[in-house]
Protein backbone atom coordinates (compact mmCIF):
# COMPACT_ATOMS: atom_id res chain seq x y z
CA UNK A 1 0.00 0.00 0.00
CA UNK A 2 1.24 3.47 -0.89
CA UNK A 3 0.35 4.97 2.48
CA UNK A 4 0.01 3.03 5.75
CA UNK A 5 -2.67 3.46 8.38
CA UNK A 6 -0.02 4.79 10.75
CA UNK A 7 0.99 7.44 8.22
CA UNK A 8 -2.64 8.47 7.76
CA UNK A 9 -2.99 8.71 11.55
CA UNK A 10 0.16 10.83 11.75
CA UNK A 11 -0.93 13.19 8.96
CA UNK A 12 -4.40 13.45 10.50
CA UNK A 13 -2.76 14.53 13.76
CA UNK A 14 -0.84 17.27 11.94
CA UNK A 15 -4.12 18.48 10.43
CA UNK A 16 -5.94 18.27 13.81
CA UNK A 17 -8.27 15.56 12.55
CA UNK A 18 -9.26 12.38 14.31
CA UNK A 19 -9.97 9.42 12.06
CA UNK A 20 -11.79 6.42 13.51
CA UNK A 21 -10.60 2.89 12.74
CA UNK A 22 -13.12 2.18 9.99
CA UNK A 23 -12.29 5.45 8.18
CA UNK A 24 -8.56 4.87 8.67
CA UNK A 25 -8.73 1.70 6.62
CA UNK A 26 -10.91 3.33 3.95
CA UNK A 27 -8.88 6.57 3.71
CA UNK A 28 -5.54 4.72 3.57
CA UNK A 29 -6.86 2.65 0.66
CA UNK A 30 -8.36 5.64 -1.20
CA UNK A 31 -5.38 7.92 -0.63
CA UNK A 32 -3.07 5.10 -1.69
CA UNK A 33 -4.85 4.81 -5.03
CA UNK A 34 -4.69 8.58 -5.55
CA UNK A 35 -1.00 8.77 -4.60
CA UNK A 36 -0.20 5.90 -6.94
CA UNK A 37 -1.87 7.82 -9.76
CA UNK A 38 0.07 10.94 -8.80
CA UNK A 39 3.33 8.98 -9.16
CA UNK A 40 2.92 9.37 -12.92
CA UNK A 41 4.44 12.84 -12.46
CA UNK A 42 7.79 11.19 -11.79
CA UNK A 43 8.05 10.34 -15.50
CA UNK A 44 8.21 14.06 -16.35
CA UNK A 45 11.58 15.75 -16.39
CA UNK A 46 11.13 19.04 -14.54
CA UNK A 47 14.81 19.77 -13.93
CA UNK A 48 15.32 23.54 -14.01
CA UNK A 49 11.62 24.37 -14.50
CA UNK A 50 10.56 27.33 -12.37
CA UNK A 51 7.49 26.41 -10.29
CA UNK A 52 4.25 28.34 -10.87
CA UNK A 53 2.39 29.55 -7.80
CA UNK A 54 0.04 31.91 -9.63
CA UNK A 55 -0.96 31.40 -13.23
CA UNK A 56 -1.50 35.03 -14.16
CA UNK A 57 1.72 36.82 -13.39
CA UNK A 58 1.29 39.89 -11.25
CA UNK A 59 3.69 42.15 -9.45
CA UNK A 60 3.37 43.03 -5.82
CA UNK A 61 0.09 44.79 -5.12
CA UNK A 62 1.08 47.86 -3.14
CA UNK A 63 -1.30 50.40 -1.67
CA UNK A 64 -0.95 53.60 0.25
CA UNK A 65 -0.45 53.05 3.97
CA UNK A 66 -3.72 54.67 4.95
CA UNK A 67 -6.08 53.81 7.75
CA UNK A 68 -9.38 52.42 6.51
CA UNK A 69 -12.43 51.09 8.29
CA UNK A 70 -12.64 47.51 9.50
CA UNK A 71 -15.16 45.33 11.27
CA UNK A 72 -16.25 46.62 14.65
CA UNK A 73 -15.66 44.34 17.59
CA UNK A 74 -19.28 43.23 17.99
CA UNK A 75 -19.52 42.16 14.34
CA UNK A 76 -16.20 40.34 14.54
CA UNK A 77 -17.39 38.43 17.61
CA UNK A 78 -20.94 37.85 16.40
CA UNK A 79 -20.15 34.46 14.88
CA UNK A 80 -17.99 33.18 17.72
CA UNK A 81 -19.21 29.99 19.39
CA UNK A 82 -18.31 31.58 22.72
CA UNK A 83 -17.26 35.12 23.62
CA UNK A 84 -17.07 37.20 26.76
CA UNK A 85 -16.24 40.86 27.49
CA UNK A 86 -15.09 41.47 23.91
CA UNK A 87 -12.89 38.35 23.72
CA UNK A 88 -13.08 34.93 22.07
CA UNK A 89 -13.36 32.22 24.71
CA UNK A 90 -11.34 29.00 24.36
CA UNK A 91 -10.84 26.05 26.71
CA UNK A 92 -8.23 26.67 29.39
CA UNK A 93 -4.69 26.36 28.00
CA UNK A 94 -2.57 27.19 31.06
CA UNK A 95 -2.65 25.20 34.26
CA UNK B 1 -48.36 29.25 -28.53
CA UNK B 2 -49.00 30.09 -24.87
CA UNK B 3 -47.06 32.94 -23.30
CA UNK B 4 -43.77 31.92 -21.69
CA UNK B 5 -44.22 31.96 -17.91
CA UNK B 6 -42.33 34.85 -16.35
CA UNK B 7 -39.90 32.55 -14.51
CA UNK B 8 -38.81 30.94 -17.80
CA UNK B 9 -37.67 34.18 -19.40
CA UNK B 10 -34.06 34.96 -20.17
CA UNK B 11 -32.37 37.87 -18.41
CA UNK B 12 -32.32 39.98 -21.57
CA UNK B 13 -36.02 39.30 -22.32
CA UNK B 14 -36.97 40.15 -18.75
CA UNK B 15 -34.90 43.35 -18.95
CA UNK B 16 -36.86 44.49 -21.99
CA UNK B 17 -40.24 43.77 -20.44
CA UNK B 18 -39.28 45.34 -17.11
CA UNK B 19 -38.08 48.51 -18.83
CA UNK B 20 -41.19 48.68 -20.98
CA UNK B 21 -43.32 48.49 -17.83
CA UNK B 22 -44.97 45.37 -19.18
CA UNK B 23 -44.09 43.42 -16.01
CA UNK B 24 -42.79 44.41 -12.58
CA UNK B 25 -39.86 42.93 -10.72
CA UNK B 26 -42.24 41.97 -7.91
CA UNK B 27 -44.36 39.94 -10.38
CA UNK B 28 -41.24 38.36 -11.86
CA UNK B 29 -39.78 37.58 -8.43
CA UNK B 30 -43.07 36.09 -7.20
CA UNK B 31 -43.19 33.95 -10.32
CA UNK B 32 -39.68 32.65 -9.63
CA UNK B 33 -40.47 32.04 -5.94
CA UNK B 34 -43.58 30.08 -6.95
CA UNK B 35 -41.50 28.11 -9.41
CA UNK B 36 -39.07 27.29 -6.59
CA UNK B 37 -41.99 26.03 -4.50
CA UNK B 38 -43.03 23.81 -7.41
CA UNK B 39 -39.68 22.47 -8.64
CA UNK B 40 -37.45 22.52 -5.56
CA UNK B 41 -38.84 19.31 -3.99
CA UNK B 42 -37.67 17.38 -7.08
CA UNK B 43 -34.36 19.20 -7.63
CA UNK B 44 -33.07 20.33 -4.18
CA UNK B 45 -30.99 23.12 -5.67
CA UNK B 46 -31.23 25.57 -2.77
CA UNK B 47 -29.82 25.62 0.75
CA UNK B 48 -31.54 28.92 1.57
CA UNK B 49 -34.43 30.66 -0.20
CA UNK B 50 -34.43 34.38 0.61
CA UNK B 51 -38.13 35.03 0.08
CA UNK B 52 -38.64 38.18 2.14
CA UNK B 53 -35.46 40.01 1.18
CA UNK B 54 -36.03 39.06 -2.45
CA UNK B 55 -39.45 40.71 -2.47
CA UNK B 56 -38.04 43.77 -0.69
CA UNK B 57 -35.26 44.03 -3.29
CA UNK B 58 -37.84 43.59 -6.07
CA UNK B 59 -39.89 46.51 -4.72
CA UNK B 60 -36.77 48.68 -4.61
CA UNK B 61 -35.92 47.59 -8.17
CA UNK B 62 -39.40 48.56 -9.36
CA UNK B 63 -38.89 52.04 -7.92
CA UNK B 64 -35.51 52.34 -9.69
CA UNK B 65 -37.06 51.18 -12.97
CA UNK B 66 -39.89 53.73 -12.61
CA UNK B 67 -37.25 56.43 -12.10
CA UNK B 68 -35.42 55.25 -15.23
CA UNK B 69 -32.37 54.32 -13.14
CA UNK B 70 -32.33 50.64 -14.12
CA UNK B 71 -29.13 48.84 -15.15
CA UNK B 72 -28.89 45.47 -16.92
CA UNK B 73 -29.61 43.46 -13.76
CA UNK B 74 -32.06 45.72 -11.92
CA UNK B 75 -34.97 43.61 -10.72
CA UNK B 76 -33.60 40.32 -12.11
CA UNK B 77 -33.98 37.29 -9.76
CA UNK B 78 -30.62 35.57 -9.33
CA UNK B 79 -29.11 32.88 -7.10
CA UNK B 80 -25.56 32.54 -5.77
CA UNK B 81 -23.59 29.54 -4.64
CA UNK B 82 -23.54 29.18 -0.88
CA UNK B 83 -19.83 29.94 -0.53
CA UNK B 84 -20.23 33.58 -1.57
CA UNK B 85 -20.57 35.69 1.57
CA UNK B 86 -23.91 37.42 2.07
CA UNK B 87 -24.28 39.73 5.02
CA UNK B 88 -27.97 39.07 5.59
CA UNK B 89 -28.08 35.35 4.88
CA UNK B 90 -26.29 32.22 6.10
CA UNK B 91 -23.28 31.15 4.03
CA UNK B 92 -22.81 27.49 4.78
CA UNK B 93 -20.46 26.11 2.10
CA UNK B 94 -22.76 23.07 2.41
CA UNK B 95 -20.79 22.18 5.52
CA UNK B 96 -21.78 21.37 9.06
CA UNK B 97 -18.79 23.54 9.98
CA UNK B 98 -20.60 26.68 8.78
CA UNK B 99 -24.24 25.63 9.08
CA UNK B 100 -25.11 28.68 11.22
CA UNK B 101 -22.56 31.12 9.84
CA UNK B 102 -23.83 34.56 8.84
CA UNK B 103 -20.94 36.57 7.40
CA UNK B 104 -20.34 40.07 8.79
CA UNK B 105 -19.79 41.42 5.26
CA UNK B 106 -20.84 40.94 1.63
CA UNK B 107 -18.50 39.48 -0.97
CA UNK B 108 -17.42 42.01 -3.61
CA UNK B 109 -19.56 40.23 -6.23
CA UNK B 110 -22.57 40.57 -3.89
CA UNK B 111 -21.87 44.28 -3.44
CA UNK B 112 -21.78 44.58 -7.21
CA UNK B 113 -25.05 42.66 -7.66
CA UNK B 114 -26.69 44.71 -4.91
CA UNK B 115 -25.53 47.97 -6.45
CA UNK B 116 -26.87 46.76 -9.80
CA UNK B 117 -30.28 46.27 -8.17
CA UNK B 118 -30.40 42.50 -8.68
CA UNK B 119 -32.78 40.36 -6.62
CA UNK B 120 -31.22 37.51 -4.61
CA UNK B 121 -33.72 34.63 -4.45
CA UNK B 122 -31.45 32.15 -2.73
CA UNK B 123 -28.17 30.46 -1.94
CA UNK B 124 -27.50 27.28 -3.86
CA UNK B 125 -26.32 23.82 -2.87
CA UNK B 126 -22.81 22.62 -3.65
CA UNK B 127 -20.21 20.04 -2.73
CA UNK B 128 -18.92 20.86 0.74
CA UNK B 129 -16.32 23.65 0.46
CA UNK B 130 -16.57 23.18 -3.35
CA UNK B 131 -14.77 19.84 -3.17
CA UNK B 132 -16.45 17.49 -5.58
CA UNK B 133 -17.83 17.01 -9.06
CA UNK B 134 -21.36 15.85 -8.28
CA UNK B 135 -22.93 17.93 -5.43
CA UNK B 136 -23.24 14.65 -3.52
CA UNK B 137 -20.78 15.94 -0.92
CA UNK B 138 -23.21 18.47 0.57
CA UNK B 139 -23.86 18.09 4.30
CA UNK B 140 -27.50 18.99 3.72
CA UNK B 141 -28.96 17.51 0.53
CA UNK B 142 -28.15 15.97 -2.83
CA UNK B 143 -29.13 18.15 -5.77
CA UNK B 144 -30.69 16.27 -8.69
CA UNK B 145 -30.19 16.85 -12.38
CA UNK B 146 -33.38 18.50 -13.73
CA UNK B 147 -33.07 16.44 -16.94
CA UNK B 148 -33.10 13.17 -15.00
CA UNK B 149 -33.51 13.32 -11.25
CA UNK B 150 -31.75 9.96 -10.75
CA UNK B 151 -28.55 11.63 -11.93
CA UNK B 152 -26.08 14.11 -10.50
CA UNK B 153 -26.22 17.73 -11.68
CA UNK B 154 -22.42 17.93 -11.73
CA UNK B 155 -20.46 19.92 -9.22
CA UNK B 156 -19.35 21.58 -7.27
CA UNK B 157 -21.71 24.40 -8.39
CA UNK B 158 -24.48 21.82 -8.97
CA UNK B 159 -27.18 23.85 -7.23
CA UNK B 160 -26.41 26.98 -9.27
CA UNK B 161 -26.56 25.04 -12.55
CA UNK B 162 -29.66 23.01 -11.65
CA UNK B 163 -31.48 26.15 -10.45
CA UNK B 164 -30.91 27.85 -13.82
CA UNK B 165 -31.82 24.71 -15.79
CA UNK B 166 -35.10 24.30 -13.88
CA UNK B 167 -36.00 28.02 -14.10
CA UNK B 168 -35.71 28.56 -10.35
CA UNK B 169 -33.71 31.73 -11.08
CA UNK B 170 -32.83 33.64 -14.25
CA UNK B 171 -29.10 33.32 -13.71
CA UNK B 172 -26.65 32.44 -10.98
CA UNK B 173 -23.09 32.63 -9.77
CA UNK B 174 -20.88 29.64 -9.12
CA UNK B 175 -17.19 29.16 -8.47
CA UNK B 176 -14.72 27.12 -10.46
CA UNK B 177 -11.51 25.66 -9.01
CA UNK B 178 -11.10 22.69 -11.37
CA UNK B 179 -14.27 22.76 -13.48
CA UNK B 180 -16.94 23.49 -10.88
CA UNK B 181 -18.84 25.95 -13.09
CA UNK B 182 -18.26 24.41 -16.52
CA UNK B 183 -18.96 20.77 -15.65
CA UNK B 184 -22.35 21.30 -13.92
CA UNK B 185 -23.33 23.76 -16.66
CA UNK B 186 -22.54 21.01 -19.17
CA UNK B 187 -24.50 18.36 -17.26
CA UNK B 188 -27.51 20.65 -16.80
CA UNK B 189 -27.62 22.01 -20.36
CA UNK B 190 -26.87 25.65 -19.48
CA UNK B 191 -24.04 28.11 -20.10
CA UNK B 192 -21.26 28.51 -17.51
CA UNK B 193 -18.17 30.71 -17.64
CA UNK B 194 -14.95 30.43 -15.66
CA UNK B 195 -13.20 33.77 -16.13
CA UNK B 196 -9.45 34.36 -16.27
CA UNK B 197 -7.83 34.08 -12.86
CA UNK B 198 -7.97 37.60 -11.38
CA UNK B 199 -10.80 38.84 -13.62
CA UNK B 200 -13.39 38.64 -10.81
CA UNK B 201 -12.65 39.54 -7.20
CA UNK B 202 -12.43 36.63 -4.78
CA UNK B 203 -13.04 38.89 -1.76
CA UNK B 204 -15.78 37.18 0.24
CA UNK B 205 -15.51 33.91 -1.67
CA UNK B 206 -14.85 31.23 0.94
CA UNK B 207 -11.42 29.92 -0.08
CA UNK B 208 -10.81 26.39 -1.35
CA UNK B 209 -7.61 26.65 -3.42
CA UNK B 210 -6.72 30.31 -3.66
CA UNK B 211 -4.49 30.17 -6.74
CA UNK B 212 -7.20 28.32 -8.73
CA UNK B 213 -10.57 29.63 -7.43
CA UNK B 214 -12.58 31.98 -9.61
CA UNK B 215 -16.21 33.14 -9.44
CA UNK B 216 -18.24 33.11 -12.65
CA UNK B 217 -21.75 33.19 -14.10
CA UNK B 218 -24.19 30.42 -15.02
CA UNK B 219 -27.10 31.35 -17.29
CA UNK B 220 -29.58 29.99 -19.79
CA UNK B 221 -27.83 31.48 -22.80
CA UNK B 222 -24.55 33.13 -23.80
CA UNK B 223 -25.88 36.70 -23.84
CA UNK B 224 -27.12 36.39 -20.25
CA UNK B 225 -23.78 34.95 -19.17
CA UNK B 226 -22.04 37.94 -20.79
CA UNK B 227 -24.35 40.36 -18.93
CA UNK B 228 -23.59 38.66 -15.60
CA UNK B 229 -19.84 38.52 -16.22
CA UNK B 230 -19.73 42.20 -17.09
CA UNK B 231 -21.53 42.99 -13.82
CA UNK B 232 -19.16 41.06 -11.56
CA UNK B 233 -15.76 41.52 -13.27
CA UNK B 234 -13.21 44.14 -12.36
CA UNK B 235 -10.32 45.07 -10.13
CA UNK B 236 -10.80 45.04 -6.37
CA UNK B 237 -8.15 46.42 -4.02
CA UNK B 238 -9.39 43.94 -1.39
CA UNK B 239 -8.23 41.00 -3.55
CA UNK B 240 -4.54 41.49 -4.26
CA UNK B 241 -4.69 38.87 -7.02
CA UNK B 242 -7.43 40.67 -8.94
CA UNK B 243 -6.11 42.31 -12.07
CA UNK B 244 -6.33 46.05 -12.68
CA UNK B 245 -7.49 46.02 -16.26
CA UNK B 246 -10.63 47.54 -17.85
CA UNK B 247 -13.69 45.29 -18.17
CA UNK B 248 -14.78 45.02 -21.81
CA UNK B 249 -18.44 45.39 -22.78
CA UNK B 250 -18.77 41.65 -23.34
CA UNK B 251 -22.15 41.90 -25.04
CA UNK B 252 -20.59 43.95 -27.83
CA UNK B 253 -18.56 40.87 -28.74
CA UNK B 254 -21.78 39.00 -29.49
CA UNK B 255 -22.09 39.89 -33.16
CA UNK B 256 -20.74 38.75 -36.48
CA UNK B 257 -19.73 35.34 -37.73
CA UNK B 258 -16.77 33.08 -36.97
CA UNK B 259 -14.94 33.39 -40.29
CA UNK B 260 -11.39 34.33 -39.46
CA UNK B 261 -11.53 32.44 -36.17
CA UNK B 262 -9.02 29.63 -35.71
CA UNK B 263 -10.18 26.82 -33.44
CA UNK B 264 -7.74 24.28 -32.05
CA UNK B 265 -8.86 20.78 -31.13
CA UNK B 266 -6.43 19.13 -28.70
CA UNK B 267 -5.83 15.56 -29.82
CA UNK B 268 -5.00 14.45 -26.26
CA UNK B 269 -8.56 15.32 -25.23
CA UNK B 270 -10.31 13.52 -28.06
CA UNK B 271 -8.09 10.44 -27.58
CA UNK B 272 -8.70 10.22 -23.83
CA UNK B 273 -9.65 6.77 -22.61
CA UNK B 274 -13.12 6.90 -21.12
CA UNK B 275 -14.42 9.64 -23.42
CA UNK B 276 -17.98 8.55 -24.14
CA UNK B 277 -18.61 8.09 -27.90
CA UNK B 278 -21.87 10.03 -27.62
CA UNK B 279 -20.03 12.98 -26.07
CA UNK B 280 -17.29 12.76 -28.69
CA UNK B 281 -19.98 12.65 -31.39
CA UNK B 282 -21.71 15.78 -30.12
CA UNK B 283 -18.37 17.60 -29.91
CA UNK B 284 -17.38 16.50 -33.42
CA UNK B 285 -20.72 17.77 -34.76
CA UNK B 286 -19.92 21.12 -33.12
CA UNK B 287 -16.60 21.15 -34.96
CA UNK B 288 -18.51 20.58 -38.23
CA UNK B 289 -20.83 23.47 -37.40
CA UNK B 290 -17.90 25.81 -36.77
CA UNK B 291 -16.18 24.65 -39.95
CA UNK B 292 -19.33 25.17 -42.03
CA UNK B 293 -19.66 28.64 -40.52
CA UNK B 294 -16.22 29.56 -41.81
CA UNK B 295 -13.91 28.93 -38.86
CA UNK B 296 -10.59 27.21 -39.41
CA UNK B 297 -10.41 24.06 -37.26
CA UNK B 298 -6.93 22.72 -36.63
CA UNK B 299 -5.39 19.85 -34.73
CA UNK B 300 -3.33 20.99 -31.73
CA UNK B 301 -1.52 19.36 -28.83
CA UNK B 302 -1.78 20.02 -25.09
CA UNK B 303 0.87 17.51 -24.12
CA UNK B 304 0.48 17.71 -20.33
CA UNK B 305 -3.27 17.02 -20.25
CA UNK B 306 -2.94 13.69 -18.47
CA UNK B 307 -0.37 14.93 -15.98
CA UNK B 308 -2.62 17.87 -15.16
CA UNK B 309 -4.98 15.71 -13.09
CA UNK B 310 -2.13 14.42 -10.94
CA UNK B 311 -0.62 17.89 -10.52
CA UNK B 312 -4.00 19.43 -9.75
CA UNK B 313 -4.76 16.87 -7.04
CA UNK B 314 -1.59 17.93 -5.27
CA UNK B 315 -1.86 21.70 -5.70
CA UNK B 316 -5.56 22.02 -4.87
CA UNK B 317 -5.57 19.83 -1.73
CA UNK B 318 -2.31 21.45 -0.53
CA UNK B 319 -3.87 24.90 -0.74
CA UNK B 320 -7.10 23.56 0.77
CA UNK B 321 -5.35 22.01 3.76
CA UNK B 322 -3.78 25.39 4.47
CA UNK B 323 -6.95 27.42 3.85
CA UNK B 324 -9.14 25.15 5.96
CA UNK B 325 -6.80 25.38 8.95
CA UNK B 326 -8.84 28.45 9.94
CA UNK B 327 -11.80 26.31 11.03
CA UNK B 328 -10.83 25.88 14.64
CA UNK B 329 -14.09 26.36 16.53
CA UNK B 330 -12.94 29.70 17.95
CA UNK B 331 -13.73 32.64 15.67
CA UNK B 332 -16.89 31.49 13.88
CA UNK B 333 -18.66 28.35 12.80
CA UNK B 334 -19.18 25.07 14.59
CA UNK B 335 -17.50 24.12 17.87
CA UNK B 336 -17.74 20.81 19.66
CA UNK B 337 -18.71 22.37 22.97
CA UNK B 338 -18.50 19.06 24.82
CA UNK B 339 -14.72 19.46 25.15
CA UNK B 340 -14.22 21.77 28.11
CA UNK B 341 -10.62 21.54 29.26
CA UNK B 342 -8.31 20.85 26.34
CA UNK B 343 -7.78 23.29 23.48
CA UNK B 344 -6.10 20.83 21.12
CA UNK B 345 -8.80 18.27 21.80
CA UNK B 346 -11.45 20.93 21.08
CA UNK B 347 -9.80 21.73 17.71
CA UNK B 348 -9.61 18.07 16.80
CA UNK B 349 -13.16 17.18 17.79
CA UNK B 350 -14.54 20.30 16.11
CA UNK B 351 -12.76 19.63 12.83
CA UNK B 352 -13.48 15.89 12.83
CA UNK B 353 -17.20 16.44 13.37
CA UNK B 354 -17.52 19.62 11.30
CA UNK B 355 -15.95 18.38 8.04
CA UNK B 356 -17.40 15.67 5.83
CA UNK B 357 -15.46 12.74 4.37
CA UNK B 358 -14.28 14.33 1.10
CA UNK B 359 -13.08 17.49 2.83
CA UNK B 360 -11.17 15.38 5.38
CA UNK B 361 -9.68 13.28 2.56
CA UNK B 362 -8.41 16.35 0.75
CA UNK B 363 -7.02 17.91 3.92
CA UNK B 364 -5.13 14.65 4.53
CA UNK B 365 -3.83 14.54 0.96
CA UNK B 366 -2.77 18.18 1.09
CA UNK B 367 -1.15 17.90 4.51
CA UNK B 368 0.72 14.80 3.33
CA UNK B 369 1.92 16.57 0.17
CA UNK B 370 3.20 19.52 2.18
CA UNK B 371 4.67 17.55 5.06
CA UNK B 372 8.36 17.43 5.84
CA UNK B 373 10.26 15.20 3.44
CA UNK B 374 7.55 15.09 0.79
CA UNK B 375 7.36 18.74 -0.24
CA UNK B 376 9.86 18.53 -3.14
CA UNK B 377 8.49 15.27 -4.52
CA UNK B 378 4.88 16.43 -4.44
CA UNK B 379 4.04 20.13 -4.12
CA UNK B 380 7.15 21.50 -5.81
CA UNK B 381 6.97 18.93 -8.58
CA UNK B 382 3.29 19.71 -9.17
CA UNK B 383 4.04 23.45 -9.28
CA UNK B 384 6.72 22.79 -11.91
CA UNK B 385 4.27 20.71 -13.95
CA UNK B 386 1.93 23.66 -13.65
CA UNK B 387 4.53 25.77 -15.46
CA UNK B 388 4.62 23.17 -18.25
CA UNK B 389 0.81 23.21 -18.49
CA UNK B 390 0.84 27.02 -18.70
CA UNK B 391 3.50 26.93 -21.43
CA UNK B 392 1.47 24.30 -23.30
CA UNK B 393 -1.49 26.70 -23.45
CA UNK B 394 0.76 29.60 -24.53
CA UNK B 395 2.11 27.53 -27.40
CA UNK B 396 -1.41 26.44 -28.37
CA UNK B 397 -2.69 30.03 -28.37
CA UNK B 398 0.13 31.03 -30.68
CA UNK B 399 -1.62 28.83 -33.25
CA UNK B 400 -5.34 29.28 -32.48
CA UNK B 401 -7.80 31.72 -30.90
CA UNK B 402 -10.02 29.22 -29.14
CA UNK B 403 -9.51 25.66 -27.90
CA UNK B 404 -12.53 23.42 -28.42
CA UNK B 405 -13.08 20.25 -26.41
CA UNK B 406 -15.58 18.26 -24.39
CA UNK B 407 -16.28 19.58 -20.89
CA UNK B 408 -16.50 16.16 -19.26
CA UNK B 409 -15.80 12.63 -20.52
CA UNK B 410 -19.41 11.54 -20.00
CA UNK B 411 -22.85 13.07 -19.54
CA UNK B 412 -24.28 13.22 -16.00
CA UNK B 413 -23.72 9.92 -14.18
CA UNK B 414 -26.18 8.25 -11.77
CA UNK B 415 -26.24 9.46 -8.16
CA UNK B 416 -23.98 7.21 -6.07
CA UNK B 417 -21.97 5.78 -8.99
CA UNK B 418 -18.61 7.29 -8.04
CA UNK B 419 -19.32 8.23 -4.44
CA UNK B 420 -16.86 5.67 -3.00
CA UNK B 421 -14.19 6.03 -5.66
CA UNK B 422 -12.40 9.37 -5.29
CA UNK B 423 -9.92 8.74 -8.12
CA UNK B 424 -12.68 8.04 -10.66
CA UNK B 425 -14.42 11.22 -9.49
CA UNK B 426 -11.17 13.21 -9.85
CA UNK B 427 -10.59 11.85 -13.37
CA UNK B 428 -13.95 13.25 -14.46
CA UNK B 429 -12.31 16.72 -14.20
CA UNK B 430 -9.63 15.91 -16.79
CA UNK B 431 -10.81 18.35 -19.47
CA UNK B 432 -11.54 21.28 -17.17
CA UNK B 433 -8.86 21.52 -14.53
CA UNK B 434 -5.99 22.46 -16.88
CA UNK B 435 -7.63 25.86 -17.44
CA UNK B 436 -7.47 26.55 -13.71
CA UNK B 437 -3.85 25.45 -13.54
CA UNK B 438 -3.04 27.82 -16.44
CA UNK B 439 -5.39 30.61 -15.26
CA UNK B 440 -7.11 30.85 -18.65
CA UNK B 441 -10.86 31.42 -19.15
CA UNK B 442 -13.20 28.68 -20.32
CA UNK B 443 -16.89 28.16 -20.79
CA UNK B 444 -19.44 25.45 -21.38
CA UNK B 445 -22.22 25.87 -23.94
CA UNK B 446 -24.81 23.17 -24.76
CA UNK B 447 -23.90 21.20 -27.91
CA UNK B 448 -26.30 18.24 -27.93
CA UNK B 449 -27.97 15.42 -26.06
CA UNK B 450 -27.22 11.77 -25.49
CA UNK B 451 -29.70 9.17 -26.75
CA UNK B 452 -31.33 9.09 -23.33
CA UNK B 453 -31.84 12.83 -23.22
CA UNK B 454 -28.92 14.07 -21.13
CA UNK B 455 -27.30 17.38 -22.14
CA UNK B 456 -23.74 17.50 -23.46
CA UNK B 457 -21.63 20.65 -23.16
CA UNK B 458 -18.95 22.03 -25.43
CA UNK B 459 -15.93 23.64 -23.79
CA UNK B 460 -14.36 26.69 -25.39
CA UNK B 461 -11.15 27.88 -23.76
CA UNK B 462 -9.41 31.17 -24.51
CA UNK B 463 -6.15 32.90 -23.76
CA UNK B 464 -5.80 35.05 -20.63
CA UNK B 465 -8.44 37.82 -20.68
CA UNK B 466 -9.95 36.58 -23.97
CA UNK B 467 -13.42 36.10 -22.45
CA UNK B 468 -14.80 38.20 -25.30
CA UNK B 469 -13.36 35.77 -27.87
CA UNK B 470 -14.85 32.63 -26.30
CA UNK B 471 -18.19 34.35 -25.60
CA UNK B 472 -18.35 35.41 -29.26
CA UNK B 473 -17.58 31.89 -30.48
CA UNK B 474 -20.13 30.38 -28.06
CA UNK B 475 -22.76 32.92 -29.07
CA UNK B 476 -22.21 32.26 -32.78
CA UNK B 477 -22.47 28.52 -32.13
CA UNK B 478 -25.63 28.99 -30.08
CA UNK B 479 -27.24 30.99 -32.91
CA UNK B 480 -26.69 28.07 -35.30
CA UNK B 481 -27.20 25.09 -32.98
CA UNK B 482 -30.09 26.71 -31.09
CA UNK B 483 -30.00 24.27 -28.18
CA UNK B 484 -30.56 26.84 -25.45
CA UNK B 485 -34.32 26.81 -25.98
CA UNK B 486 -34.61 23.19 -24.84
CA UNK B 487 -36.05 22.82 -21.34
CA UNK B 488 -35.81 19.80 -19.04
CA UNK B 489 -38.95 17.65 -18.82
CA UNK B 490 -39.11 18.27 -15.10
CA UNK B 491 -41.91 16.51 -13.30
CA UNK B 492 -43.17 17.94 -10.02
CA UNK B 493 -42.22 15.75 -7.06
CA UNK B 494 -44.65 12.95 -6.33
Amino acid sequence: MKISKDEVRHVAGLARLKIDDADLERFAGQLGVVLEYIESLETLDTEGIVPTAHAVLTKNAFREDEETGSLDRDSALAGAPESEDGFFVVPKIIE
Amino acid sequence: MPDTPLFAMSIHEARKRLDEGDISSVELTESVLNRIREAEPAVDAYITVCRETALRQAEAADRAIAEKKAGPLTGIPLAVKDLICTKEHPTTCASRMLSDFIPPYDATVMEKLNQAGAVLVGKTNMDEFAMGSSTENSAFKITKNPWNTDRIPGGSSGGSAAAVASDMCLGSLGSDTGGSIRQPASHCGVVGVKPTYGRVSRYGLVAFASSLDQIGPIAGNVEDAAILLEAIAGHDPRDSTSIDRPVPAYREALAGDVSGLTIGIPREYMETEGLDPEVAGAVNRAVDIFRSAGAACIDISLPYTHHAVAAYYLVAPAEASSNLARYDGVKYGFRDASVKNDLKEMYTETRSKGFGAEVRRRILLGTYALSSGYYDAYYKKASQVRTLIRQGFSEAFARCDVILSPVAPTAAFPIGEKADDPLQMYLSDIFTLSANMAGVPGLSVPCGFTANGLPVGLQLTGNHFAEDTILHAAWAFEQIAGLGAEKPPLQPAA
